[in-house]
């Protein structure tokens, strides 16, 4: 492992009109493996802006968007702890509000220390480090990594630097030890003197102080705000309508936009009779685009019946034209022919395979899902000349601006990019998938310089996703005389570039040989909460439950003996005695249990289903969860409920097909998710844990859908080995 | 054409095409952004609103089948004081994204406006607005809460 190089810093200034403003900024880069430099980490970069004003509120500055997790509060939570700050006093601000973050000087993640990278980045291949090495020196919402990342290394850092500071500038306003002053609920006291000073009465003059280079910061036991169940921030707003959304963007003069893109991947557009579109009223433009079209006007709904309106036609080739079960047979085929690619080997998996008495195959398949966040795609741009400012709401600004610029062929420097709250992210809004925004640009450049509101229809939005790709997996494993299995080897498709970790088998299993193949196709595909987890979760911990069964063995007794690893037993043996497992259950339900290790998080799901009619229905669900550190419980459990509920979508209702080429999914009545109804009986609980700090946006997701189609096993004795699941009629 | 509503409480006359939905009035022409758009076709509920008290799904609702007729939003909804469904909803912390929970609160309301203390079935018929983030454990539990708060005090919606 290369030595990391820094470039680091701890700046402080003065806010106007007194008051102790601190930047922690900088950038640590192994050269080795996190590849080529952007020309943008030249410029100068903050993580994290803590501000401490005369009148003692304290304000955290957090770079990273709200899609809904908590983590503008989490990570005030750590920056206040180490600060001492009283909890009522803080506020965050939001980022988009400073023109520094507007131009994006921000980089994900801060690692303060000189030579070895942390945790984190230990981790190696997991999904994080992936994207972290692409897309180093952006500001990214995404991979869990927010409260592990920023918080962690930028958070901690700017509130114990400032806590030095007042502490040292009441030290010397007192003329006493700086090692007799203590911080305690936004107050620096003196006790032998009995003198006492707010932060924000010290802030001014600790302003003038220079920061310390490596700011102690404190030992967990040492805590009072993280840890507890502390009132998210951002909450009154989003119970009485007044949260902003990039949808609830309001320009003067703006016009309104929606669009078209050809339905058919791969295809183009060939003719687009706009006539009585255009003689609609409120039409203002017709826009088309490479392969879109759109339609401006002074309303959302005119713009829609314009563009209803309009008669295009496609041309199209051969190779487009294709549908899921066609892809299938292709992915089958080529798993079939070809050597692939090693993910994981050990031991001599063929020949042992060869020799075996017992062999156990199964093969499983996931279609596409769409993400289907609730607000839909959205994007308000005004181009003016060389310069265009963007309003939407993405998981990493400085993308989307540069996706703007280079639609206009300009410099990112004129693009200002204001995030707003997401309605939803899960990975649609990640760099790579801001097609939205693209188009916005461009529309808006055909009316410069009058804003435009794109806004998607929801068909657009179910049609034009990138998807969590539909993937196929063949397994086979061998058992020895005793039912331990020996051989573990799987093929599949679909694994998206750099993502390793999610397909390899956590269970002690001697001969190993895993590897994925490449089947190119027209749709588009990308990163769906838990990302390649999530089809992986359900194939590894359906099937080790299927060679539970071939052994005979209870399907939790065998996991544990083949488990290694304390933490996946752990939070196994908790959710077992949580569900009062091997204790009978009513005629009809069944129980089934999985245990996935994701993003730095291991969790363990037990489902209780009921079957009746052949409908499934998921009654409970025990998630028993070690993440490392819980800095906020209830944000944290909030977070792996909604990952149950979300990874439900797909286990029991949701799957894209597509059909002459075309996605054939419409709308939410054709795209059923869960609802309130369909949504389990939730506990949720966290083990203390000393283990580096992991996710929690993700890790939620993928053990839902093997611990449903377990208990669908259990209760009626049918493996279910494709998504979502179906009882057969 | 000229369609007149009271949307809380105030007169708004507003020159739209009869069709355009309710939904996208209250959003462009009355600045009340807070009811949003899931789906354009009544089936997430996120543009729940009330018409004269009863829940309706704004975006499948022309603007002139509510000419004259009483419109709240949830920016009317607690306009004076938090109603209890909202303040329920603070101390479960049940948003996440938050996008849906305009609609989910305004369900909620009119559920308990129809049966004050509902069962968990009850809950499961009438609140079939779509939460992506799924907040519904939540949902659940912040209905039963608001429930059982003290129902004399006069904070309907
Ligand atoms: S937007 Fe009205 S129900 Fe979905
Ligand atoms: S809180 Fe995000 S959709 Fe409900």
């Amino acid at each position: 492992m290369g030595k990391w190089t820094r470039r680091a810093v701890l700046a402080a200034g003065g806010l106007l009109g007194g008051g102790l403003v601190l930047g922690v900024g900088g950038l640590a880069i192994a050269p080795n493996r996190l590849g080529v430099r952007r020309k943008e980490e030249e410029l100068p970069q903050l993580t994290t802006w803590l501000k401490i004003a005369p009148d003692n509120s304290v304000i955290v500055v957090v770079p990273h968007c709200d899609m809904g997790q908590g983590v503008p509060t989490a990570l005030a939570m750590m920056a206040a702890e180490e600060l001492d700050a009283d909890w009522s006093l803080v506020r965050v601000e939001e980022a988009p509000a400073d023109p520094i973050y507007a131009n994006g000087y921000l980089v994900p993640v801060f690692v303060p220390q000189l030579a070895d990278p942390p945790a984190l980045f230990a981790r190696g291949l997991d999904y994080t480090s992936f994207k972290l090495s692409q897309l180093m020196g952006l500001q990214v919402t995404g991979g869990s990594s927010s409260v592990r990342g920023t918080g962690q290394f930028g958070m901690r850092m700017a509130g114990a630097a400032a806590r030095s500071m007042l502490l040292q500038a009441a030290a010397q306003l007192w003329q006493v030890d700086v090692r007799d002053c203590t911080a305690k609920l936004s107050r620096v006291v003196h006790e032998a003197s009995g003198r006492s000073a707010t932060f924000g009465e010290l802030a001014d003059a600790a302003a003038r102080l220079d920061p310390p280079h490596r700011p102690p910061l404190k030992a967990r036991t040492e805590y009072s705000i993280v840890g507890r169940p502390v009132p998210r921030l951002d909450i009154p707003a989003k119970v009485n309508g007044s949260a902003k959304y990039a949808i609830d963007v309001s320009l003067p003069d703006m016009l309104y936009a929606t669009i078209e893109a050809v339905p058919i991947f791969g295809a183009k557009i060939g003719s687009v009779d706009s006539q009585a579109a255009e003689s609609l009223p409120g039409v203002r433009r017709i826009v088309r685009l490479e392969n879109a079209v759109a339609v401006v006007a002074d309303s959302y709904w005119r713009a829609l019946k314009a563009l209803r309106a309009l008669q295009i036609t496609y041309t199209t080739n051969e190779t487009a034209l294709a549908d899921s079960a066609s892809l299938f047979e292709r992915i089958a085929s080529t798993i079939n022919e070809d050597a692939g690619k090693a993910i994981d080997k050990a031991g001599d998996a063929a020949r042992t395979l060869e020799r075996a008495s017992r062999v156990i195959e199964a093969e499983y398949r996931v279609p596409f899902v769409a993400h289907a966040t609730l607000e839909p795609m959205c994007a308000t741009a005004k181009v003016d000349g060389e310069s265009c400012e963007v309003w939407t709401g993405v998981q990493d600004p400085l993308a989307a601006r540069k996706v703007a610029a280079d639609a206009l062929g300009i410099d990112p420097k004129n693009v200002v990019v204001h995030n707003h709250l997401l309605g939803g992210g899960f990975g649609r809004r990640l760099p790579g998938c801001h097609d939205f925004v693209e188009q916005a640009v461009k529309i808006a450049k055909e009316l410069s310089p009058t804003p435009v509101k794109l806004i998607w229809s929801r068909e657009e939005d179910l049609r034009h996703d990138f998807y969590r790709p539909a993937v196929l997996a063949r397994f086979r494993a061998a058992l020895d005389d005793s039912g331990r299995p020996i051989v573990w080897s799987s093929k599949f498709n679909g694994l998206l570039a750099g993502d390793r970790s999610a397909p390899r088998c956590p269970y002690d299993i001697e001969h190993r040989d895993i590897r994925a193949y490449d089947v190119a196709h027209a749709v588009r595909v990308g990163a769906w909460r838990s990302v390649a987890h999530s089809e992986h979760g359900f194939f590894t911990e359906s099937f080790i439950d299927e060679l539970a069964y071939a052994a005979q063995e209870d399907p939790l007794q065998f996991r544990l003996k083949l488990l290694k690893n304390p933490r996946h037993r752990r939070v196994l043996e908790r959710a077992a005695e949580l569900a009062g497992w091997g204790q009978p259950l009513e005629p009809g339900l069944g129980r089934g249990v999985a245990v996935v290790e994701s993003f730095g998080s291991v969790v363990a799901e037990i489902a209780e289903v009921s079957v009746r009619d052949r409908a499934i229905k998921v009654e409970r669900v025990l998630a028993v969860v070690d993440c490392g550190e819980v800095i906020h419980p209830d944000t944290a459990a909030a977070q792996i409920e909604g990952g149950i509920v979300f990874g439900l979508s797909a286990a029991l209702f949701d799957a894209i097909t597509i059909r002459g080429g075309a996605v054939e999914q419409a709308n939410f009545f054709d795209y059923r998710l869960p609802k309130l109804a369909d949504a389990p009986r939730t506990v949720v609980e966290f083990l203390k844990s000393d283990a580096p700090m992991g996710g929690l946006g993700e890790p939620g997701v993928p053990p839902i859908a093997p611990a449903v189609a377990n208990a669908v096993f259990a209760a009626t004795g049918i493996r279910l080995r494709e998504l979502p699941l179906r009882l057969p009629g | 054409m000229n369609v007149s509503l009271t949307v809380n409480g105030a007169a708004h006359t507003v020159d739209v095409d009869e069709d355009t939905p309710l939904l996208w009035v209250l959003r462009e022409r009355c600045g009340l952004t807070g009811t949003k758009f899931g789906c354009g076709v009544g089936a997430c509920g996120a543009c729940t609103v009330h018409v004269d008290g009863e829940p309706a799904r704004s975006c499948s609702i022309p603007v002139v089948a509510v000419q004259g007729r009483s419109i709240t939003t949830i920016e009317g909804l607690g306009a004076e004081r938090l109603h209890r469904v909202q303040r329920a909803w603070i101390e479960y912390q049940v948003p996440q994204c938050g996008y849906c929970q305009s609609g989910m609160i305004m369900a909620a309301v009119a559920l308990l406006q129809r049966i004050p203390q509902p069962t968990d079935a009850d809950i499961d018929a009438a609140i079939t607005n779509l939460c992506r983030c799924g907040t519904y454990e939540r949902v659940r539990r912040a209905i039963h809460a608001a429930a059982a708060a003290d129902l004399t005090r006069a904070d309907h919606g």
